[in-house]
């Protein structure tokens, strides 16, 4: 059911590098998803409109494709709703202690050769696949 | 103008994620079990992200100013620390147990749906948590005057 797909995949990839580069050199800043909504959550962050505008823009992003006759993107999820809170506490604890996730880390930080960002994307991407590999196929093998 | 520019940058991370498949999580779950049905199609995703961007990082480098706003905000740190890797280490596991992380949750959002709504709120919560653990910290060292010239400054964050 989930085939692999280098083209679209290196295509919606090419996009969020647009994405990134485009908001660095409109705005200044770097597209870290994590920083990004995490400054929101800090009682004296000043800068709250570019970040708002940046969060509306991502949540929108499906609605416009909605208009274009694509589904509203309701993923399954095999974790039951505790896993999935879990998860959700580790993920936005975890990004916001090591500074970063996917978007800040992995692709900003690649792109500007940063070592503590390549670092964190393998600690996180080795973590990530002894979890998969836990979950699969010590437990549920 | 900035605002503008923004949403615009986000609703184009947005159409990246979807278009990649990087909005559905049993396709990252695929490419983080290596040792089942292997997809690689997150690390074309991460080529053509970081070629894209490092190619405008490189442009934006031999400019003196953005567009909107005064200055390039670089991230500043280099330095390899135990909050890095210990939250590397937690973001890890919390995105292998259900193969969302931040981007793709907000992206996902727009559909509604309740494993996406508690994912969502558990994130946030997680995220103020953090805060609030790390304000906590810095008054323990504020209380032991010793421990001032060893804590680091807060700095940028790298994203």
């Amino acid at each position: 059911m989930h085939d692999f797909t280098p083209l679209s995949g290196f295509a919606g990839g090419a996009l969020i590098g647009l994405a990134a580069a485009l908001l660095m050199l409109l705005t200044g800043r770097i597209a870290g998803v994590t920083g990004i909504v995490g400054g929101l959550l800090q009682p004296d962050t000043a800068d709250r409109r570019w970040r708002i505008a940046f969060i509306a823009g991502l949540i929108a992003a499906p609605l416009v494709a909605a208009l274009f006759g694509a589904p509203l993107p309701r993923p399954a999820m095999n974790a039951s709703l505790v896993v999935v809170a879990i998860a959700g506490v580790l993920v936005g604890f975890g990004t916001r202690m090591g500074n970063g996730c996917t978007s800040g880390h992995g692709v900003c930080g690649f792109a500007r050769l940063s070592g503590r960002s390549i670092v964190a994307t393998f600690i996180f991407m080795t973590a990530a696949i002894v979890t998969v590999a836990i979950v699969r196929h010590v437990i549920g093998g | 103008m900035p605002a503008l520019a923004s949403f615009v940058c986000g609703l184009i991370f947005g159409a990246g994620l979807l278009i990649s498949g990087m909005t559905d999580p049993q396709k990252v779950l695929g490419f983080l079990d290596l040792f089942g049905a292997w997809d690689a199609t997150l690390a074309f995703v991460m080529a053509g992200a970081v070629a894209v961007a490092a190619t405008g990082f490189a442009i934006a480098r031999r400019r003196a100013a953005p567009a909107f706003s005064a200055r390039f905000l670089w991230p500043d740190r280099n330095d390899i620390d135990t909050p890095l890797v210990g939250g590397a280490i937690l973001f890890g596991i919390g995105w292998g147990l259900v193969g969302i992380c931040p981007g793709p949750a907000l992206v996902n959002l727009a559909g509604l749906s309740l494993p996406i709504v508690v994912f969502v709120v558990a994130m946030l919560a997680g995220m103020i948590g953090q805060n609030l653990f790390d304000k906590n910290l810095w008054r323990r060292r504020a209380a032991a005057p010793r421990a001032i010239e060893s804590s680091p400054l807060p700095s940028r964050a790298d994203g």
